[in-house]
């Protein structure tokens, strides 16, 4: 098998993660989708790394990881925040910088 | 040895194995379902449910692509620590908290309908066209000794700084939650006197409530005091609360002193007395057959007939 069909189907759910973040409300729903994305790339850095021959991909991988970790324990603190003060986790509800 | 064994069930994945083809052909299509689901599904919960599946696909990805390591990292911290915290905040926002159906911008999903298509198209196509030899080098000789002692090798001495630079940017972060998650408190701790306190100032009642039926709660005519067999008190003496400051609407003006100040009730004491208390004794005849009776308890005894029929 190629293993190209890896690097297609990381291409696939890139994009599905990218129409999922450009369709959905719920912010957290859309936080999802940036998982989906960032798996996306890691599957993609993990098979570059095998099509290599080196390990320095899935190092790379790795850091993606514990990146996509912090980021979701700050993006969940700032939805959490947001929907302290306004009672919702709609990302159509935040647009007071738009007025 | 147990990594060697595992090195060696590595090794037998190679870049072309059919298992490895039949592995992907069946997960691959999981995958994208999963991916689909996730983003067209409308709970946030299924949502979570789907995602965290297609996080075990990815990761069986990982393993079969000599990875184990990062197989297992991505079960443990992906689907289990950070799925987990999606969870929870998802229950901590609230369930029901669906997406709503209205665009806000109109042709926004054809439009992001389109954009997919053209980026799937996009990534897909070059790649297809760049990458057709099959040709992987594959891992055997870079996971030598196993993948996880070479990754912990390659961890430490090529990308110790870069190692160094994420453990602070774990402490930056969690640093960073607690000062978004905090919340200041306003005032001192309200303590259970306050509470207290509060609950007399607004004038609630303090004491517990009656049982229902017992006692007449209100002075109205309307809601007659039920006896402890469960039947109305009686039409004149069992209009309720007939004490003397704050006579019932009902009594009349002409004939509601004598009535109600009658002596026949002697244990009376307030205004939410049970009316029954001697004058009443679960009879519901109307004020009629009382030894009391004077021409003015005619008046009296057709307003609470009145209100006796309204209430039954």
């Amino acid at each position: 098998m190629n293993p190209a069909n890896y690097l297609i189907l990381a291409a696939l759910l890139f994009t599905i993660g990218t129409v999922g973040v450009l369709v959905r409300r719920n912010a957290i729903v859309v936080f999802m989708s940036i998982e989906l994305m960032l798996n996306a790339s890691n599957l993609t850095l993990v098979t570059f790394s095998r099509i290599h021959g080196t390990l320095d991909g899935q190092i790379m991988a790795f850091f993606v990881m514990v990146v996509a970790a912090a980021e979701v324990v700050i993006g969940l603190a700032i939805i959490l925040s947001i929907f302290r003060t306004r009672r919702s986790a709609s990302v159509d509800d935040v647009n007071l910088l738009k007025y | 040895m147990t990594h060697e064994t595992l090195l060696t069930a590595a090794g037998a994945i190679t870049s072309t194995s059919t298992g490895e083809a039949v592995t992907f052909w069946i997960l691959a299509p999981v995958a994208v379902l999963t991916a689909l689901g996730m983003v067209l599904v409308r709970s946030a919960v299924h949502s979570a449910l789907l995602l965290v599946a297609n996080l075990f696909c990815v990761a069986v990805f990982y393993m079969i692509q000599q990875a184990p390591f990062l197989g297992f990292v991505q079960i443990i911290v992906y689907a289990g620590a950070i799925m987990v915290l999606f969870l929870f905040v998802l229950m901590l926002v609230g369930v029901d908290s669906s997406d709503s159906l209205v665009e806000t911008i109109r042709g926004q999903r054809l439009g992001a309908a389109i954009f997919g298509l053209g980026f799937a198209g996009l990534l897909v196509f070059p790649i297809g066209s760049a990458i057709n030899d099959g040709s992987a080098k594959g891992l055997d000789t870079a996971n030598t000794g196993g993948n996880v002692q070479a990754i912990g090798r390659l961890l430490f001495s090529q990308y110790v700084f870069v190692f160094e630079a994420i453990s602070a940017l774990l402490v930056v972060a969690a640093i960073g939650t607690m000062v978004l998650g905090h919340r200041e408190r306003e005032g001192g701790r309200i303590t259970q006197r306050d509470w207290m306190q509060r609950r007399f100032a607004e004038g609630a009642q303090v004491t517990p409530l009656p049982g229902p039926g017992v006692f007449a709660q209100h002075d109205s005519a309307n809601t007659l005091g039920l006896l402890p067999g469960g039947g109305h008190a009686s039409g004149i003496g069992g209009t309720p609360a007939a004490g003397p400051p704050g006579g019932p609407a009902g009594s009349g003006p002409a004939g509601g002193g004598p009535v109600d100040g009658g002596p026949d009730r002697p244990g009376e004491t307030g205004p939410g007395a049970p009316p029954a208390a001697s004058g009443g004794d679960g009879d519901d005849t109307d004020g009629g057959s009382r030894p009391g009776s004077d021409p003015a308890d005619a008046n009296d005894s057709a307003l609470a007939g009145a209100g006796k029929g309204e209430d039954r």
